[in-house]
């Protein structure tokens, strides 16, 4: 047997990173639909509002949104993209037949977050650069928001890869899992302020939406792309930075559980 | 002893909640052979294969493949296997030596290796032309053979070959069994399970039945034959509402033992060709044409009917109904 190479999960993980990125900018659906569509929805709320200043802050439109949009790319990549992708992999055999091959299952996990990492900083570039060229959107210039900004992505794709691969259990079938998935992803982007200004949403909605983490990643995400007077606009007036960490890593825990619980390499029913 | 087979299984059950799906099997399959396991749906075929390739923990019972546990040896049985399931699980984004370079690092083989053998591979199942294009882009046939392929990688000594051309056309399942057989030649053992009595009849050297999850009968495909007597007799009627006249008729010749499927009435004979002038002129004493007649050996379908009291697959009439035309075909 000398052609055995002995590999660690995390090496045959870094290597599966390549096949999932190939996967996932293959599939033109899974392109369009997880890695463009926020720079499609920044140009287009950008083009109607984006001049637009929020109250009398001298803080445009496009500012606050490109923030949401960011957070919301980590959703797209991570949740969006897994829970729609694993279980047509699961339908058509792809998992079974990984299961019954020598690849250690961490391998597969490790593969999928390589993969979600990657085409979030290649959808990060595009959508500030878009932001930048277009709409004057002002980057970031101090090293704590920079920090801020890292440690923030790091925890949400975190948090939203491992309740992907818990969500991707409740779509029964490959086809039509966009359907079940998609609607989670929007509710939580219309409550959480990525589309309107968070402050402005009712009370019983800002409530609802502070039991999530995409709220908490885009108020994150603002406390990055907006100055330092914007946080007198947030519920509490501040940023709320240590509580954000707090809640993305509640939501990590519980992903993690109950991605080991529930995650399945066959269909239901084919036990 | 157990660990020189290929695949030693002793007492398999496996229970899902109230459900027994194995209800201790038994199963062999000596190095370098083929080994038919042939079983209605939800016989408990693919929970064989299923436990066999680690994939499943039995309830009970105790198995072996390549000489090793496959519960507590898992990863050595892994690398010991090919595995080919009931659908092609290829990628359908990836390319043919995508794909075929994917499985490699799987198996933890080195990729100058991979690069060698994926080219051997894609060179002797046909795929060249196919072989850097998406995999979505494939037939059915080229997916199956690709998937095959897959499984090739670290040549296995040891093939589970999980209802290999299930819906495959006929032209593609022939390929399908020139593969098998020539890998067969080469030393391989294949564990096949199928519904299709035709294939396990052509490929398999030992045919083990199973139904309800425990082996009902094992054999050569002519042993079985044998198992349940001599020639049989078919005759298509050209008016359908007149077939049961015909059973009826045809008491005398096939005693209590006729069945009726469709405008066609079958039985056991004993007495060769002669019979077949008492069948004409029985027929013909009642005004009922025949549109076809034929006396033929039992095929594995006639088998598996008197063993299980039902068909391989049962449960779709259209498929029973082209199974009786292949096997008068046969005659």
């Amino acid at each position: 047997m000398t052609n055995i190479i002995r590999q660690g999960a995390v090496g045959m993980g870094m290597g599966r990173v390549g096949i999932e990125l190939k996967q996932f900018f293959r599939d033109r659906e899974s392109a369009v639909f997880n890695f463009l569509l926020p720079m499609i929805l920044l140009v287009i709320f950008g083009s109607v509002f984006g001049g637009q200043d929020l109250g009398d802050s001298g803080i445009t439109f496009s500012q606050y949104f490109v923030a949401g949009m960011i957070a919301s790319g980590i959703v797209y990549t991570s949740f969006q993209n897994l829970a729609i992708s694993i279980p047509m992999e699961r339908e058509d055999g792809t998992l079974k037949r990984l299961q019954g091959t020598p690849m250690p299952p961490a391998a597969f996990f490790i593969g999928k977050i390589g993969m979600v990492s990657v085409a979030y900083i290649a959808q990060v570039t595009i959508l500030i650069a878009v932001g930048v060229f277009f709409f004057d959107i002002d980057m970031p210039t101090t090293s704590f928001a920079i920090f801020t900004f890292i440690w923030i992505s790091i925890l949400g794709l975190i948090a939203f890869t491992l309740l992907g691969i818990a969500y991707s259990v409740v779509p029964k079938q490959g086809r039509g899992a966009a359907a079940l998935v998609s609607p989670v992803v929007l509710v939580l982007q219309f409550t959480s302020g990525v589309f309107f200004v968070f402050t402005d949403l009712p009370q019983w909605m800002q409530s609802f939406a502070s039991l999530f983490p995409l709220k908490w990643l885009a108020q994150g995400m603002r406390s990055v792309f907006l100055p330092e007077s914007a946080a007198a606009m947030e519920v509490n007036g501040s940023w709320e930075l240590g509580l954000t960490a707090i809640v993305l890593v509640v939501w990590i825990a519980l992903g993690a559980l109950l991605a080991t619980l529930f995650f399945r390499w066959v269909p239901r029913g084919e036990n | 002893m157990a660990k020189e087979d290929a695949v030693h299984a002793e007492g398999l059950v496996k229970e899902f909640g109230d459900v027994k799906a194995l209800d201790g099997l038994d199963l062999v399959v000596p190095r370098g052979q083929v080994v038919g396991l042939l079983g209605p749906n939800g016989s408990g075929k693919t929970t064989t294969v299923r436990i066999l390739a680690t994939l499943l923990k039995p309830t009970k019972g105790i198995a072996y493949v390549n000489g090793f546990n496959v519960e507590k040896q898992a990863d050595q049985v892994r690398h010991s296997i090919g595995l080919t399931g009931q659908y092609a699980a290829v990628d359908e984004f990836l390319t043919g030596r995508e794909n075929l370079r994917m499985f490699g690092d799987l198996y933890h083989l080195a990729p100058p290796y991979v690069k060698q053998r994926s080219q051997e591979l894609i060179e002797w199942f046909d795929l060249i032309e196919a072989a850097d294009r998406p995999a979505k882009t494939y037939s059915g046939g080229m997916r199956r053979r690709l998937d095959l392929a897959s499984s090739l990688i670290a040549k296995p000594s040891i093939l589970f070959l999980d209802e290999p051309t299930t819906g495959l056309d006929p032209r593609s399942r022939l390929g399908m069994w020139g593969v098998i057989e020539s890998l067969v030649a080469e030393g391989t053992t294949v564990l096949l399970t199928t519904q299709y009595l035709e294939e396990a009849d052509k490929l398999a050297d030992d045919i083990v039945v199973i139904d309800h999850g425990r082996v009902i009968a094992h054999g050569t495909a002519e042993e079985l034959k044998d198992q349940i007597g001599g020639d049989r007799i078919e005759v298509t009627v050209t008016d359908l509402e007149r077939i049961h006249d015909a059973q009826t008729a045809l008491a005398p010749v096939f005693g209590g033992e006729s069945i009726v499927n469709d405008s066609m009435v079958s039985g056991p004979v004993s007495g060769g060709s002669t019979v077949l002038v008492d069948v004409v002129r029985l027929l013909d004493s009642q005004n009922i044409t025949i549109a076809d007649l034929a006396l033929r050996r039992p095929t594995l379908d006639d088998v598996f009917l008197s063993l299980t009291g039902h068909g391989a697959v049962d449960e779709n009439p259209e498929k029973a109904v082209s199974r009786t035309r292949k096997g008068r075909n046969q005659s």
